[in-house]
């Protein structure tokens, strides 16, 4: 029986203690810059101005939100793409110094009565990709933003010297600090900071402050990303979310920021002065009684988190095993959640944002480290998350002791979990063909399995170790790609072939070889193979809902808007689908689920007074999702060749999996290609895999017509200037843009269908200029 | 500071009760300053199948560990008491109440509950109500945190 109802002061973690001198530590800090602003409190949601800090010239200043941003671009992510739009150019990359990192909230952001309501969107040009990458965070930072009076931070330009920047809501002061002494890695930073800026000496002050960081890791590759706290007040340790796609603390090192601070006043559960908060108080109290009479049977969230989703993926040939080549695997029980629930510490409210009764947010505490510079300290480890759980799988690394490590490393060290591990799986496949090798590895025998040549390697990234195999892999897939065929060490098909990025970001946990739908989720996105745009798999796959070109490419445009609703809103996902209302099932589209978008229309209004329906919320995605695509093609990409994946998302790229799988692949041939029994007797196994790649890789060009032509864009991939009148835009400059970029593409004669169409198929219309009708 | 061992709780004894709600008048009254009852009012007597019920809570404490912030102690006295200076409205201890007695009043975000001060005892005039002392430890709650449904 665990113990329940321990005095919030007596609970123990048992981890290793740390004494800083914390007053030693804050004499060395040097003020740089300094500015008072006036509080001011939030209305309906908003806090009506964004912050704007240049770290280059040491400017500070407060910019308006006016009720035409909040028309176009709704808040959250939104706001982020307006602001880059406004200071960036078409040739900004990752380290320039005009790039920005941009934090936003959004208008949902910070209320606590309805669960998932805390996150913050994070923007920038990202290393791994060169075009704009969004992630959402956990943690307190957002609405601790917020309630000091800011709707998003925007910080541009680089700092001379490594600095912190605090937000002091409580006096309405910001400075930007020298730290020339505290820690970089996360874990130990996080809660020296906490400590430092604390009002008083108690946990409930320590509460009331949130650290943004990127340990040492985040120096030294393109994985970088931000660890977002949350101080819990039973376990006394500053936790971490973290912001984990596209390498944006590689580019918060990269301005010298060592972290930024937030620190509030007392809020409460109207700090937002919604509109209506006893509509807010009745929807989220739903939810919390769904989640308490439901979870259990459904998600289990509050018991194991995402990692529940491990064993459902490996039972349905999903879980990518050894850089996705399988998706299933004898060995994978011994990761299945059950294994880290015994290590998870229970009843314990585990929200990453306060009234998250989902709590999926779990953690080990008094984990024993064995490797790196931490070896022998107890230290609490936030997750592990399913998708950290996928890395080990597509490693090969079945022991859930050795997941927790990394796990542990990677967020301290400001790593991506994914990144990383898709990454190395990837470097782990090369060197099972010979393609690396130990001294190609910098003395690594990173092969499947190897966890400790594994971890060798991230702690050799984030000592900034100089070996040239150790400086291109913590750049990751695509420059490896380029490393190795530059090399010659590898055929470049191959290469391509196995890598599993495209757009220079990481795959996250999926396979994706039998689900062409999911195939576009990942690679019809804005930023990059993630699956926050669209989890179609089940839709897809399992259930058969989505057969034809024209229903996938519905899902592929209403998921991946819907999704993007909750990061105008500063909003988590998983209460969206992750616990479903009794009776779901019996609605007209469960995959929708009908009564929770209703509970976010009646939300939004709550909190902003206005008097939105569900398809409004779908326009105020469309807007911002258009308007992101159109930036990617401002800088040169957005268009179909940018929406290559790699074939190992598509079908078995070896022989080895092909016939792991045979029976599957052949079934495929007859019945979708029409290849007849007796001839497919009569091939070889590579004459059926090239048939099979033919096939496959069309299918993909066909989706992305379908999903153009849902889209409004060309047959390139280019929103057109007609679509986002009709979505109210009607900016001159990205107008005469994506005119401009549709007339070149013309001219190099790339408007046309991507898809090989024979007999009665059809491309989606005739007219490849369809849109100039509208 | 030593657990507490006990803690008052209300029993109903529905056979004496005749409906006049003079207890949720004094309830309303210590919590709201205002005798209006209903909705403002922790215990709750409402008619089911010709006889009268009672909802109050009965301090299980389960809503202890789902407070983020840490404003729902067990008080010397064995009462769970949620201090309103702390509470952040989240309402998570309102939806996860297993007997639904932790309350939200119109306009206040803070939720309410009974802290057994006997105010409704007092002015029942049946006698309906009384307070009596239980073991904490026969009573208490535990949050559901096990894996698979039970």
């Amino acid at each position: 029986m665990v113990e329940s109802q321990i005095p919030i002061s007596d609970y123990q973690t048992g981890n290793t203690l740390h004494k800083w001198d914390l007053k030693k530590l804050h004499s060395k800090h040097k003020t740089l810059h300094k500015y008072s602003y006036k509080t001011n409190s939030i209305n309906k949601g908003y806090a009506n101005r964004t912050l704007y800090i240049n770290l280059t010239t040491g400017e500070i200043k407060e910019k308006p939100v006016t009720n035409q941003m909040k028309k176009t671009f709704t808040g959250g992510r939104g706001f982020g793409l307006k602001l880059l739009w406004d200071e960036i150019n078409p040739n900004t990359r990752w380290d320039s110094d005009e790039n920005e990192l941009i934090i936003t909230t959004g208008p949902l952001c910070g209320v606590t009565q309805y669960p998932g309501s805390g996150k913050s969107l994070c923007l920038s040009i990202s290393p791994s990709t060169d075009i704009i990458c969004d992630s959402n965070v956990g943690g307190f930072f957002g609405p601790y933003l917020k309630f000091s009076g800011f709707d998003a931070l925007e910080i541009q330009g680089k700092a001379k010297e490594e600095v912190i920047i605090v937000i002091d809501g409580e006096k309405g002061n910001i400075s930007i600090e020298t730290a020339p002494d505290e820690e970089t890695n996360s874990h130990l930073l996080a809660e020296q900071l906490t400590y430092m800026y604390a009002s008083e000496d108690t946990d409930r002050s320590r509460q009331k402050i949130s650290v943004v960081s990127a340990g040492k890791g985040a120096d030294n590759s393109y994985w970088g990303c931000m660890n977002f706290s949350f101080f819990d007040i039973r376990r006394k340790v500053a936790r971490l979310k973290q912001a984990g796609r596209g390498g944006l603390g590689s580019v918060l090192r990269d301005k010298h920021i060592k972290a930024i601070v937030a620190k509030v006043n007392d809020f409460n559960g109207v700090s937002n002065h919604p509109s209506d908060s006893d509509t807010i108080a009745k929807l989220g109290t739903k939810v919390h009684e769904e989640i308490r009479d439901l979870d259990q049977y459904q998600c289990k969230m509050r018991t194991v988190g995402t990692a529940h989703l491990v064993e459902i993926m490996d039972d349905y040939d999903l879980l990518p095993t050894e850089n996705y080549r399988f998706g299933s695997f004898p060995k994978a029980s011994k990761i299945y959640s059950p294994e880290f629930f015994k290590h998870f510490s229970k009843i314990i409210p585990d929200g990453c944002w306060h009234g998250c009764t989902m709590a999926c947010a779990k953690t080990v505490d008094a984990f024993s480290i064995t490797t790196g510079p931490y070896k022998g300290q107890k230290v609490t480890v936030d997750g592990p998350e399913y998708e950290t759980c996928g890395c080990g799988a597509n490693m090969s690394l079945w022991d859930p002791l050795w997941i927790l490590e990394f796990n542990f490393y990677c967020d301290t060290y400001g790593i991506d979990t994914i990144s990383s591990g898709t990454a190395i799986a990837f470097y782990m496949e090369m060197y099972e063909y010979g393609i690396l090798n130990k001294e190609r590895c910098a003395g690594l025998e990173l092969c499947f399995g190897n966890g400790e040549a594994a971890l060798e390697l991230l702690h050799r990234i984030a000592q900034g170790d100089k070996d040239e195999f150790i400086q291109v892999a913590g750049k990751g897939i695509r420059r490896v790609k380029d490393w190795i065929i530059d090399k010659g060490w590898g055929e470049s098909q191959l290469v391509n072939d196995c890598g599993m990025e495209s757009k220079g970001l990481e795959y996250s946990e999926y396979v994706t070889k039998e689900s062409l739908a999911m195939q576009g989720g990942y690679g019809l996105t804005l930023k990059g193979p993630q699956h926050d745009e669209a989890w179609l798999i089940f839709m897809d796959m399992v259930n058969n809902q989505i057969p034809t070109f024209k229903d996938k490419a519905e899902a592929l445009h209403y998921f991946p808007m819907w999704r993007t609703w909750f990061g105008l809103n500063g909003l988590c996902k998983l209460p969206w689908n992750d616990v479903e209302p009794e009776g779901n099932a019996e609605t007209d589209e469960p995959a929708k689920v009908p009564e929770h978008v209703q509970n976010y229309v009646q939300y939004q209004n709550a909190v902003t007074g206005w008097n939105v329906d569900k398809e409004e919320l779908i326009l105020q995605s469309e807007r911002c999702y258009n308007w992101q695509r159109a930036m990617n093609v401002w800088m040169g990409r957005g268009r179909r060749k940018d929406d290559w994946i790699p074939y190992r998302s598509m079908g078995p790229v070896t022989k080895l999996e092909y016939l792991s799988r045979k029976d599957r692949y052949e079934k495929v041939l007859i019945e979708n290609v029409e290849v007849k029994q007796k001839e497919l007797e009569r091939m070889s196994t590579e004459e059926k895999m090239k048939i099979l790649y033919d096939y496959r890789q069309n299918q993909y060009q066909k989706l992305a017509d379908s999903v153009y032509h849902r889209r409004g864009w060309t047959p390139n991939g280019v929103p057109t200037p007609q679509k986002m009148k009709q979505l109210g835009i009607n900016d001159k400059k990205m107008l005469s843009m994506l005119q401009e970029k549709i007339d070149e593409d013309e001219k190099a004669g790339l408007n046309k269908w991507g898809g090989n169409y024979k007999g009665k198929e059809k491309p989606p219309v005739k007219d490849l200029k369809y849109w100039e009708k509208w | 500071m030593k657990d507490a061992e006990t803690v008052k709780i209300l029993a109903f004894h529905a056979e004496k009760c005749k409906g006049c709600l003079e207890c949720m008048k004094a309830c309303s009254q210590v919590h709201f300053k205002t005798d209006e009852g209903s909705e403002k009012s922790a215990i709750q007597i409402s008619k089911k199948n010709g006889s009268y019920i009672m909802n109050a809570c009965d301090q299980c404490g389960l809503c202890l560990d789902l407070c983020p912030v840490g404003a729902l102690t067990r008080k010397k006295n064995g009462v769970v008491w949620l201090d309103k200076k702390i509470c952040i409205g989240c309402q998570a201890c309102v939806g996860f109440c297993p007997t639904n007695s932790m309350r939200k009043a119109k306009n206040h975000i803070e939720p309410f509950k009974c802290i057994s001060c006997g105010a409704c005892v007092r002015a029942c005039p049946e006698n309906a109500l009384e307070l009596v002392e239980k073991q904490v430890q026969l009573i208490k709650k535990t949050v559901y945190h096990k894996l698979g449904a039970e």
